[in-house]
């Protein structure tokens, strides 16, 4: 079924991605991969639906992308066996809203920016042990929610430091499936929780850095795959400073990542719009995933790719009494679609 | 001229604030406090009030001033009313600013709503 | 060949990119002068019917008055992003970081949300200060007495 070797879920019949979808805001569809998105809106308070609150906003975002990726797989909700759901709200609820309307089988998950790549990886391994034939794993994050939640009102005069970074208006949504078409998943490997001790709310890459780095590794060690042997290892959100301290540490390793790319700086134009060191929460690699990462692996443009996402671990609460973020990400290994390869057979 | 330092002094003291930000680890929440408390222990060793005849504005409208006003109304009620005033002085010389915020505050509620910033 | 705390909080201090000082500090000085230079206006223009007090009392209601506009139609807060401390620092600061969390905070509801938070940012500000004015009123009254 499937081997485990040190922290590496390795599939022997990889499960697939049979179908995905993203829906991003204004920001997001000007960025760089705007073109990608399935569908963008134009007002994120969605005032139009009649929504009242940022929150409400957020749950919205995400039914409109699970919506979409359940008609791209050709299926009704009522078919779906299992949602892995989660965002950055406190107690999950725009996930939680979300299945009020949706009804499925859902299990919450909390992983902060790291969402994506363990829903993705729960949905792995449900899919790959027969638990669930129809999975999904959903993310969001929404600028608005999150700045009212952890930083200050929305009209708050305040200046961004040049270490901040920027919460995406976005959700991804995969559908996942034992067999059949999509883009497989071959390994899953859940990371440890690494804190260096930043104490800077307004640095969360170089919170984030070490576990990013610890589960590369980890990965590595337990494969014995290279860098080489990737056409991408991405990260989710580690922007510009995050990015460049992983370059840092991992060539301190003797491990060298030229392909290495941090969904952060791919999601926004990082000198044109505004977003300081670059993207992050968890519709940030949630977003880059599903307009980016899966199409080309569909297409065969890549062939292999490491998609990590990361996620910085505290509170509002646990910030203001000192303590130091804990960060944590987790690696999913994705191979070529087996379209193809069927098609090549 | 009274202009002219107007703007000279709030401006210095806006860059003041501003290099706390760039070179320390203050949040801005801790700049504002330090400011009105130092406004209010510069007004007690008697080294603002020059501040203000010199430059008006320019170290009235900054929170410093606000600090300053605390600090002359308790004065001016521990003369009037002796001890009881230092209960009284501060506030009741800082009413209009914090009054007004209020009010204007929850107007502002009452007609606009939260919006996103791109 | 672990990352320590302390030699990773180094590495990060390394490559944290600084703040443009300089630029900041015009924008500080600029838009804080500017403010500064309304109030000046607006004492002035007080001064020609009331006295030093009411004026200076006036100016400040003034100000905060253009502030809340301003925040309330989001103009504030993008002057905020590029002004830094040139905006924070003046009575407007001090508006708008009450107006911002009243509309903010009106979908928890009028009590629990706006007035519960209203004073969220002002709240240290007012509190501190308070309590500095009766350390010194006190001292101020033990000194007048002997």
């Amino acid at each position: 079924m499937a081997i485990r070797k040190e922290d590496t879920i390795i599939f022997a019949r990889p499960p697939v991605v049979a179908a995905w979808a993203a829906v991003g805001g204004k920001r997001e569809g000007e960025g760089p991969l705007g073109d990608a998105f399935d569908h963008l809106v134009k007002d994120s308070s969605f005032a139009a639906e009649g929504c009242k609150s940022w929150e409400g906003a957020e749950s919205l975002l995400q039914q409109k992308c699970t919506a979409l990726c359940l008609r791209k797989a050709g299926i009704s909700r009522k078919e779906m066996d299992l949602a892995f759901a989660g965002d950055l709200q406190a107690q999950c609820t725009a996930s939680n809203y979300t299945m009020r309307q949706l009804g499925m089988p859902y299990a919450g998950v909390y992983g902060a920016c790291s969402t994506m790549a363990e829903t993705l990886g729960l949905a792995a391994c449900f899919a790959a042990a027969g638990y669930a034939r129809q999975t999904l794993a959903l993310t969001s994050s929404h600028f608005c929610a999150a700045e009212r939640q952890f930083r200050t009102p929305l009209d708050y005069g305040g200046k961004r430091t040049p270490t901040a970074q920027w919460t995406a208006t976005a959700a991804g949504a995969c559908l996942i499936r034992p067999d059949g078409a999509g883009v497989p998943v071959l390994s899953v490997t859940f990371g440890r929780v690494r804190d260096l001790e930043i104490r800077d709310i307004n640095n969360m890459g170089a919170a984030m850095m070490p576990a990013a780095a610890s589960t590369i590794l980890a990965y590595f060690s337990a494969t014995s795959a290279g860098p080489e042997d990737f056409d991408a290892i991405l990260t989710g959100d580690l922007g510009e400073v995050g990015s460049q301290l992983l370059h840092e540490e991992m060539n301190r390793q003797g491990c060298p990542l030229p392909n290495h790319r941090d969904c952060g700086c791919l999601l926004y134009d990082i000198t044109r719009q505004h977003v300081k060191a670059g993207g992050s929460g968890a519709g940030c690699s949630a977003a880059v995933l599903c307009t980016l990462v899966l199409p080309r692996l569909r297409s065969g443009e890549w062939k292999r790719v490491l998609f990590l996402s990361t996620g910085a671990l505290m509170s509002q609460t646990t910030y203001l009494q000192g303590e130091s973020i804990p960060g944590i990400a987790h690696a999913v290994e994705l191979g070529c679609s087996v379209e193809e390869k069927e098609g090549a057979k | 001229m009274n202009y002219l330092w107007a703007f000279v002094v709030g401006g210095l003291i806006c860059v003041l604030g501003q290099l706390l930000l760039d070179y320390t680890s203050l949040t801005p929440a801790r700049i504002l406090t330090g400011y009105v408390v130092s406004g209010v222990v510069l007004s007690a060793v008697g080294a603002y009030k020059p501040l203000v005849t010199f430059a008006g504005a320019g170290a009235s409208v900054p929170l410093l001033g606000f600090g300053h006003l605390l600090a002359q109304g308790v004065e001016r009620a521990v003369d009037e009313i002796g001890l009881p005033g230092i209960f009284t002085g501060g506030l009741t010389a800082a009413a209009g600013g914090i009054t007004a915020s209020l009010v204007f505050a929850i107007l502002c509620a009452l007609i606009g709503k939260s919006r996103d910033q791109s | 060949m672990k990352l320590d705390p302390k030699q990773y909080n180094k590495m990060v201090r390394r490559a944290a990119p600084r703040s443009p000082v300089l630029k900041d500090c015009l924008w500080a000085f600029f838009v804080g002068g500017t403010i500064c230079l309304l109030g000046e206006g607006l004492r002035n223009l007080y001064l020609i019917w009331y006295d030093q007090e009411l004026a200076g009392t006036l100016t400040s209601i003034s100000l905060i008055f253009l502030a809340a506009v301003c925040t309330m139609l989001g103009w504030y807060q993008k002057l905020g992003a590029k002004a830094g401390a040139g905006s924070l620092v003046p009575i407007t600061g001090f508006a708008n970081s009450v107006v911002s969390p009243a509309v903010e905070f009106k979908a928890e509801g009028w009590v629990t949300g706006v007035g519960a938070r209203i004073f969220a940012i002002a709240g240290p500000v007012i509190a501190f200060g308070t309590l500095a004015s009766w350390v010194w009123g006190f001292l101020y009254w033990a000194m007048n007495k002997g």
